[in-house]
């Protein structure tokens, strides 16, 4: 996968927690979670998504380190085979 | 959520007793002889703990918190540690708060903002947040915070139902969440913006927090304040209507400091750390007013749960007594003890955990992970602090909440076929949690809505609307909730309001809300939605339903499960029954249908 195509799979993961949001539309490096409105049980549901659509397997200790939209597209861009 | 951990098995029984020895523990605990303390307690003695305003003017939590030990060498002692999403760390000394929150009062009283009048806080965990909560009581207005996370829809309600003039909230929550109800808010006078320290503000329409600020002297005198003037206004849900608004007196700051001081053993060296949000009684109750009241440093930290963050907390800053929930609990297991040890928690005495339930599993998980159980306890927003819970020195049965403070009495209730109520004595037996009422942080009033009040209480007791048993040694278990309320993360939410919420789209004829059990949050919120004619349950219509839901109510209180059914159970009389929705979701006997429609 290239790192836009990881990209699109972040912003299609949050479209499906969170519909009506725009991930395009926010600064890539501010805290997700606060910006897309997006609570504990829909960030633990995006992380599984992204492993759905990966195959890379996000350990729980690392979910804060995909915080931001760039910070998941590099942790990702790192492990996807 | 597809990974789980063991389920949720709230029961008596199965898990052995967690036996304590009080001379083992590290600091002698503030109630040691739990009988002795019971039978010698009275309000009026702890209540002699506490200063009361200076000239015998009445009792105000903002003098109790802040200004009692702002005096000589205590002004320099630490309030407040914020730390900050970034990273950065922020420090108020008590001096320093008593300053801040006379000019955020001094601020209110420039605009005409008095006695009883409500001031609405809309913030994320901010160090302004605490100055306009404290400021607020201070001025003897009223303070309501709001969760952050609500949708416009929650905000606007509350805000109406409490008669807000004043609202501070952020730039960023203004434009997202206010911005579009503003106008159907014709009470709401002002709206103070808190924008990044510096830079003005400059939205038309409002005023920026900082300015004002800048503006206000430091001196300000405490009105006189009665005990049962209204200090806090806190938003419940229940299972029909609107949001309820419970009223809190100032005198409900004997039953903080009581409750601090017992069930959560504070003294004087302490570093506290409550994680729950101020959008909630917990937030307030503990996570602003009570480690003041003893004068200890409060640590306050803006980000979201994120477990090796927050061990860092508690290693970095020492922490010593620490208040959570079973969410974070379960989280924190999932991600596994391996992680734990990567820190010195070696300053944490005394762990205490409420919002829902916490499972034995979790009590016991704590001594492993931290070599300190994790103690239960209960309340809830109407009983405005801690009523039963596990002490530092008490013996913990894992699974049970513990057993009532003192000068509470708790007790099992049926409500009998002729109306009356009848005490449950015999051990092991179901009904409901009812509480003597008297106790000084009792909420007052629902606000404006004198029959829900007024229903709460039957026969010499308020009736909590939660089911338990109480075993034969007079420790509470808690069994399930007696209504529809659902309890998601620690949070009430109110099946009518989301209900309400998605039939306002057009494809929606009729929906039913239920809490659907999940290991980790207690409960997730779903609806069951039947069509209007027209419509068809397709994928991209159960997305814009979500969409919709969200935009309205906001990530907490919106559905995170949308499902079709072209007909919903009812009753003959078209009652939605959810009961029946639940017990379907979940596979388990159906029960008295009856009155279920042909």
């Amino acid at each position: 996968m290239t790192e836009n195509q990881i990209k699109d799979t972040v912003f299609t993961a949050l479209k499906d927690v969170a519909p009506e949001a725009d991930p395009s539309s926010i600064d890539p490096d501010e805290n997700i979670q606060d910006e897309l409105d997006i609570d504990s049980i829909d960030y633990l549901n995006f992380m599984m998504g992204l492993h759905e659509k990966t195959g890379v397997d996000v350990p729980e200790r690392d979910y804060a380190k995909l915080a931001t939209i760039n910070s998941a597209v590099s942790y990702l861009v790192a492990r996807v085979g | 959520m597809a990974e789980m951990i063991a389920p949720i098995a709230v029961a008596t029984g199965g898990w052995p007793k967690i036996a304590k020895s009080p001379t083992d523990l590290r600091v002698q605990p503030n109630l040691l002889d739990y009988a002795a303390t019971r039978t010698s307690f009275s309000w009026e003695e702890i209540r002699h703990e506490l200063s009361g305003l200076p000239g015998g003017k009445g009792i105000n939590i903002a003098h109790e918190a802040v200004d009692r030990h702002a005096l000589g060498s205590g002004s320099y002692r630490l309030a407040l540690r914020w730390l900050s999403k970034k990273g950065e760390a922020r420090d108020f000394t008590y001096g320093e708060l008593r300053d801040q929150t006379s000019q955020f009062a001094n601020v209110l009283r420039s605009l005409g903002i008095g006695k009883g009048d409500r001031v609405f806080a809309l913030m994320g965990r901010i160090p302004e947040l605490y100055v306009t909560a404290l400021g607020t009581l201070k001025n003897t207005s009223v303070l309501s915070p709001l969760f952050s996370a609500f949708g416009p829809e929650p905000i606007k309600q509350r805000l109406t139902i409490g008669e807000g003039r004043v609202l501070v909230t952020t730039p960023n929550l203004y434009r997202r969440k206010v911005a579009v109800i503003r106008s159907e808010l014709p009470k709401l006078e002002y709206i103070i913006l808190v924008g990044k320290p510096g830079e003005a503000t400059d939205v038309p329409g409002t005023l920026d927090y900082h300015t004002l600020m800048a503006q206000a002297p430091v001196d300000f005198t405490i009105p006189e304040t009665d005990p049962e003037d209204m200090a806090l206004l806190h938003f419940t849900s229940g299972t029909t209507g609107t949001p309820k608004g419970a009223v809190h007196v100032h005198q409900a700051v004997v039953n903080h400091y009581m409750t601090s001081k017992y069930a959560l053993d504070l003294q004087p060296d302490d570093i506290f750390w409550c994680t729950a949000d101020p959008g909630w009684v917990t937030g307030t109750s503990y996570g602003i007013i009570s480690p003041l009241l003893h004068g200890i440093t409060n640590v306050i930290d803006e980000a979201e749960f994120d477990a090796e963050r927050w061990y860092g907390i508690i290693q970095d800053q020492r922490v010593s007594v620490w208040y959570t929930a079973p969410t974070a609990v379960r989280m924190m297991m999932k991600i596994g003890i391996d992680v734990v040890k990567d820190f010195d928690l070696s300053s944490l005495r005394f762990i205490a955990s409420v919002g829902e339930p916490l499972n034995p599993e979790a009590v016991v998980w704590g001594q492993e992970a931290f070599g300190l159980p994790i103690h239960d306890n209960w309340w809830q927003t109407e009983t405005g602090g801690i009523m039963i819970a596990n002490y530092a020195a008490m013996d913990i049965k894992p699974g049970s909440m513990g057993k009532p403070l003192p000068g509470i009495e708790a007790s099992i209730v049926k409500r009998e076929p002729d109306g009356s109520v009848a005490e449950i004595l015999a051990p092991n037996t179901e009904g409901e949690l009812a509480l003597r009422p008297g106790w000084p942080s009792m909420f007052r009033a629902y606000l404006n809505n004198e029959t829900r009040y007024n229903k709460c209480f039957n026969g010499g007791w308020y009736f909590s609307g939660d089911l338990a048993k109480r075993d034969e040694d007079g420790y509470f278990w808690f069994v399930g909730r007696a209504d529809d309320v659902i309890k998601s993360a620690g949070h009430l939410i109110g099946p009518f309001e989301v209900e309400s919420a998605l039939i306002e789209h057009p494809a929606i004829a009729e929906a039913g809300v239920i809490g659907k059990p999940d290991p980790v949050v207690g409960e997730i919120v779903k609806a069951f939605v039947s069509l209007n004619s027209g419509f068809e349950g397709s994928e991209d219509l159960r997305r814009e339903l979500q969409g919709f839901a969200r935009k309205r109510l906001g990530a907490v209180v919106a559905p995170k499960e949308i499902e079709f059914q072209d007909r919903l159970p009812k009753t003959r009389s078209g009652k939605i029954m959810r009961r029946l929705l639940k017990a379907r979701e979940l596979g388990l006997p159906e029960g008295d249908t009856s009155t279920l429609e042909d």
